[in-house]
């Protein structure tokens, strides 16, 4: 493992309990850093707007994320398409944070992800259950988060993805020695990843939740559910209040357990974001990339 | 012994592990109510301090933190920990507990692909693991401020009276030298 691998890994480990979130231009990044974002995801439209316009959903202008790292002190990530190892060159060619492979923009790959291993800038990916988050892993992944159902505002898949995540991570670790091997088989990923599940119960990256996070409540219902940190996305920037929501939404996530404080941080939100149910929509951005 | 972690955001589950690893006692500070509990030491750790500061603040823990810190509680900070202390930061205009009289630059080696690794000596530890991960350094340090560690001519560790501030990670590594020293620091 690379020295370099370490590094990144590690810089997911320092965002932890901490709250990414979407923006679209630099005044939001500063909005999000003000209230208290461990890291922005810099792209053109939140997934909400890329779900309404339909279309071709590619990585964003370089120039826009440029602004955007110049007016935060923050990590500052960015979008690829799934596959598109030329759009994550050019993403470390201006010095991205993190590069998130997402299945929110159109994949450009049908069957390969991104060789993750190539870069020096690390790879944050989706995944909506072990074998996918460890499949990532071995591309060189160096972060996972839920795929959830982005830009819809319901929470029910992010829910989804993190129990099986964590079913599968608890049932591997009660197995005999002698079953990992097939395990490994049935995954289709290496031993040696099943067997540091084994040994470690959890994953050998830090796993963030991601998708349909609209609420402190969501976001602290994530965490009691296992999550290191979260993503939010449309759930700020399409609320009535966003530096009011972000606020709460982080200090929900440090108090992830206070019922008390989360009662507080929940009142006088103004509105929130509209949300599509999940069996409303007809693209289920979850199904890319497996 | 009860060493508290600041654990509003960042990586304070590593520290919590290297400390009980060494037999000490630990609690987490999440909120004000947590400084009632009894502790004796304080640990900073990584994270963003944007946040940190923040949350310190609105959270109602700063005021008491940054007294006990003043009366001679033992800390150890580690990379956004260090800007928390710092007296000066030279390249932003948010400021924390202010204790440490130095200045230091944030995301001083520039993003993360500025990140590295460095194996180098640290005075009265010796050779040892040093993660920097968009680290900060420390541009100026007061006189009475002693220089533990430099890296590339740039000061990455110090100790000033019951402070001791580093830009790296120690609780990243395997090697628990820099928490055993902490752990015998005098009160």
């Amino acid at each position: 493992m690379s020295k370099q691998y370490e590094l990144n890994k590690e810089l997911a480990q320092m965002l932890k309990g901490g709250v990414i979130m979407d923006v679209t231009t630099p005044e939001q990044a500063e909005i999000a850093q003000n209230a208290g974002a461990c890291a922005v995801m810099a792209l053109e439209r939140i997934p909400a707007d890329i779900r309404a316009a339909g279309g071709v959903s590619r990585m964003s202008d370089p120039k826009m994320i440029r602004g955007i790292q110049e007016a935060v002190s923050i990590p500052v990530m960015a979008k690829c398409r799934i596959g598109h190892f030329v759009e994550a060159q050019i993403l470390e060619a201006i010095e991205i944070d993190y590069i998130d492979e997402s299945e929110v923009l159109s994949p450009a790959d049908d069957v390969y992800h991104i060789d993750k291993t190539q870069f020096k800038v690390p790879f944050v990916c989706g995944a909506k259950d072990l074998g996918e988050a460890l499949r990532r892993i071995n591309e060189g992944a160096s972060m996972i988060r839920t795929k959830g159902e982005p830009g819809t505002g319901d929470v029910v898949q992010a829910v989804r993805h993190m129990r099986m995540m964590n079913s599968a991570i608890a049932r591997i670790s009660s197995m005999r020695e002698d079953e990992l091997f097939n395990e490994a088989k049935e995954l289709c990923v290496p031993y040696e990843l099943v067997k540091y599940v084994h040994d470690n119960n959890r994953l050998p990256v830090v796993n963030f939740a991601a998708g349909g996070v609209a609420t402190p409540a969501d976001a602290a219902l994530m965490m009691q559910l296992g999550a290191e940190g979260v993503f939010v996305g449309s759930g700020i920037f399409k609320s009535g209040n966003p530096a009011k929501r972000a606020d709460a939404i982080v200090k929900a996530v440090t108090n992830y357990q206070d019922s008390a404080l989360i009662a507080d941080l929940s009142a006088d939100l103004g509105e929130a974001m509209v949300g599509i149910n999940e069996d409303e929509i007809e693209l289920l951005m979850a199904e890319r990339g497996k | 012994m009860t060493v508290a972690v600041l654990a509003v955001q960042g990586a304070f589950e590593e520290h919590k592990k290297m400390l009980l690893g060494l037999g000490a006692k630990v609690i987490e500070l999440r909120k004000a109510e947590d400084l009632k509990k009894d502790f004796n030491r304080l640990v900073l750790p990584g994270g963003e301090s944007t946040v940190q500061g923040k949350l310190l603040r609105e959270l109602g823990m700063f005021e008491s933190l940054q007294k006990r810190i003043e009366e001679g509680m033992p800390v150890l900070a580690t990379c956004a920990g260090l800007i928390l202390l710092a007296k000066e930061i030279s390249n932003d205009a948010g400021r924390c507990f202010q204790t440490l009289p130095v200045t230091v630059k944030r995301n001083a080696y520039g993003r993360q692909l500025g990140s590295f690794f460095y194996e180098g000596e640290i005075k009265g530890i010796g050779q040892y693991p040093m993660e920097f991960i968009r680290a900060p350094y420390i541009e100026k340090a007061d006189e009475e401020v002693s220089v533990l560690a430099e890296v590339k001519g740039n000061i990455v560790a110090v100790q000033y009276k019951n402070q001791l501030a580093m830009s790296f990670h120690p609780e990243l590594t395997e090697d628990t030298r820099i928490h055993e020293q902490f752990l015998s620091m005098i009160d």
